[in-house]
């Protein structure tokens, strides 16, 4: 491990709240992927003698749903598609937004300008609408949405990335390393994404948050994942029907995990940027 | 300044030629093409092909998109499948109580966030700074599905304080009229925007502190007190003026989800059950009109920005 790596580490730890976040998403990830090792149940077949069973009857720790699948192994379930969509699209939108972004920056001129006009038009058209047109055109599936969330979320990053790359681009060692004969694709990738890291890195972890935030509204948009599949969205939706009826057992897991999750995201991305010394002006 | 104005205004210009091509091509990727859009869901395809006919439905595509512009300039959005009304005509009903709703959520997210985002930086690091950052926090991390179904509970059901949903009526004076149906969907809006400008006053507040000209005020003998409400927090809200302009699509996705829980009678409840019938007319005038919105409200913000501050003018985006 480098110095400075090193220090960013030391940093990041000093930051209570961060780890704390930290800890919480190991904590969820073990909950969503290891649990159903532990704790069978079966996510797939429905049982309607068992539906809306409270919290505690017939060996139900969470209870039942609608549909009689158990709560809590429904939330392991959820959770891992919660967790894989935002993850993956996160870092999806990140990768794309940090190419598209470096490339603008570096080259300058006109090329930089019909890049970020494409940014701009995108940051015009609301994402809910290519998010339904999506969802008309194809079924979701996890892969789906990690593609579809991705592409619609690349734009910021894309923004923040071409800003620095602007300011990297005239340092003086990637000008040299220019009239040294370097070629363009040498220079972003060794010089200017690499500097340019920590703005990369904090914003990955808030597109993941913002992603697993997204997911859970496209989920209410009635878009999520299908049956028998789920999320924590579409928990957390399918649940508010049954509000009524006070099966609060449907609504508060999701709803907590949800907010637990994204939070947690939130915080380790600031805890980052403080570790990376960053001035990241929108976030 | 002048240069400035007429670059940022081509900028833009472009920009909302990319908008009316993305659209353009949507209606066409649509199965029926235009035709549907405007004979409706009950035509027949001989019908279809006669008014591709004569209405040069049948042309090549880049004539198609300039005679889809010329209609667009003349304010035909097409016509709605479902409502019998022109597009046109719902949103000129629809987007003021949309503005309505929009502004007063974002004005008391804005009048609780900029003090809030300025106490935060000056006792950054302290337990106040982490415990509300950590709330507002919270009511970021909270789906505005989930928020609205909790207010209503405690708000409507276990204490009946307010009306669990937004007035109905088709002018602004009727909506006002019963403003105590107004303040869940004004606090849900607030609470999820809330987060993002108090957190953008807050590291704005602390990156300007760090500026030469803040020490220079320091040398001086500017009192504390004043750097920072006065000197600090006029760059600071000037760059919230400009995030703002950027931040109307994000206020929209925010007004679809408010306005379809509490059955508000805007903009984004229009859009909310156009997508549930497939309404596409409806679905593209409303995207239409919102990203041209926010091209004009981004250029106009910059204009503003760079009118106040000289430094905006060389650095152009």
């Amino acid at each position: 491990m480098s110095a400075a790596t090193d220090s960013v580490y030391r940093r990041f730890l000093r930051h209570r709240l961060g780890v704390a976040g930290l800890v919480v998403i190991v904590l969820l990830f073990g909950f969503c992927f290891l649990g159903p090792v532990v704790y069978h149940t079966n996510q797939v077949q429905t049982n309607i003698l068992a539906a809306n069973l409270a919290p505690g009857v017939q060996g139900h720790p969470l209870g039942t749903t609608d549909v009689g699948f158990d709560e809590l192994g429904r939330l392991m379930v959820g959770g891992r598609s919660s967790l894989e969509i935002g993850l993956a699209a996160g870092l999806l939108a990140t990768a794309i937004g940090t190419i598209w972004g470096s490339v603008a920056g570096y080259a300058g001129g006109w090329l930089d300008s019909v890049l970020m006009r494409i940014v701009d038009t995108g940051i015009a058209i609301p994402a809910l609408f290519l998010l339904l047109v999506a969802g008309t055109i194809v079924r979701p599936t996890v892969g789906v949405l990690i593609v579809i969330i991705g592409v619609v979320s690349w734009l910021v990053p894309a923004r923040l990335v071409r800003a620095e790359s602007l300011t990297l681009a005239n340092r003086e060692y990637v000008l040299t390393m220019k009239a040294l004969g370097g070629g363009s694709a040498r220079a972003i990738g060794r010089h200017i994404v690499p500097n340019a890291i920590g703005t990369v890195v904090v914003n990955a972890t808030f597109q993941v948050a913002d992603a697993i935030l997204l997911v859970a509204y496209v989920s209410f948009l009635g878009l999520g994942v299908p049956f028998p599949g789920t999320d924590w969205g579409g928990m957390l939706s399918n649940g508010i029907s049954y509000t009524y009826d006070g099966y609060w057992w449907m609504i508060v897991p999701p709803g907590v995990a949800i907010i637990l999750v994204v939070f947690a995201f939130n915080v380790i991305g600031d805890a980052l940027r403080d570790a990376f010394e960053l001035r990241l002006g929108s976030r | 300044m002048g240069r400035f104005v007429v670059q940022r205004a081509a900028q833009a210009a472009v920009v909302v030629v990319l908008v009316t091509i993305v659209t353009f091509l949507l209606l066409h990727a649509l199965p029926g093409g235009p035709a549907r859009g405007i004979l409706g869901l009950k035509a027949t395809r001989i019908q279809i092909e006669q008014f591709n006919k004569t209405n040069g439905f049948d042309e090549p595509l880049p004539r198609q998109y300039w005679s889809y512009l010329v209609r667009l300039l003349h304010g035909n959005l097409g016509t709605s499948y479902k409502l019998n009304q022109s597009v046109a005509s719902l949103l000129v009903e629809r987007v003021p109580k949309t503005l309505l709703l929009t502004a007063m959520s974002t004005a008391v997210a804005l009048v609780l966030a900029v003090p809030l985002g300025v106490w935060q930086a000056l006792h950054r690091h302290r337990v106040g700074d982490h415990v509300t950052s950590s709330l507002v926090l919270v009511g970021y991390a909270t789906p505005a599905f989930f928020l609205a179904l909790v207010l209503v509970i405690v708000f409507a059901e276990k204490w009946p304080l307010l009306p669990p949903e937004a007035p109905q009526g088709t002018s602004i004076s009727a909506l006002l009229a019963h403003f105590s149906g107004l303040v869940l969907p004004i606090v849900t809006g607030a609470v999820t925007t809330l987060a993002a400008f108090s957190r953008y006053v807050r590291s704005s507040v602390l990156d300007n502190l760090a500026e030469d000209y803040v020490r220079t005020a320091r040398a001086k003998g500017v009192s504390e007190r004043r750097i920072v409400w006065i000197h600090v927090l006029r760059n600071s809200l000037t760059s919230l003026v400009a995030l703002l302009g950027y931040y109307l699509p994000v206020l929209f996705g925010g007004a679809v989800v408010v306005e379809s829980i509490y059955n508000y009678p805007g903009v984004g409840l229009l859009f909310w059950n156009a997508a549930q019938q497939s309404d596409y007319p409806v679905l593209l005038g409303v995207v239409l009109v919102i990203s041209v919105a926010t091209v004009v409200g981004s250029l106009a913000a910059d204009l503003a920005q760079a009118a106040i501050d000289p430094r905006v003018r060389g650095a152009l985006r």
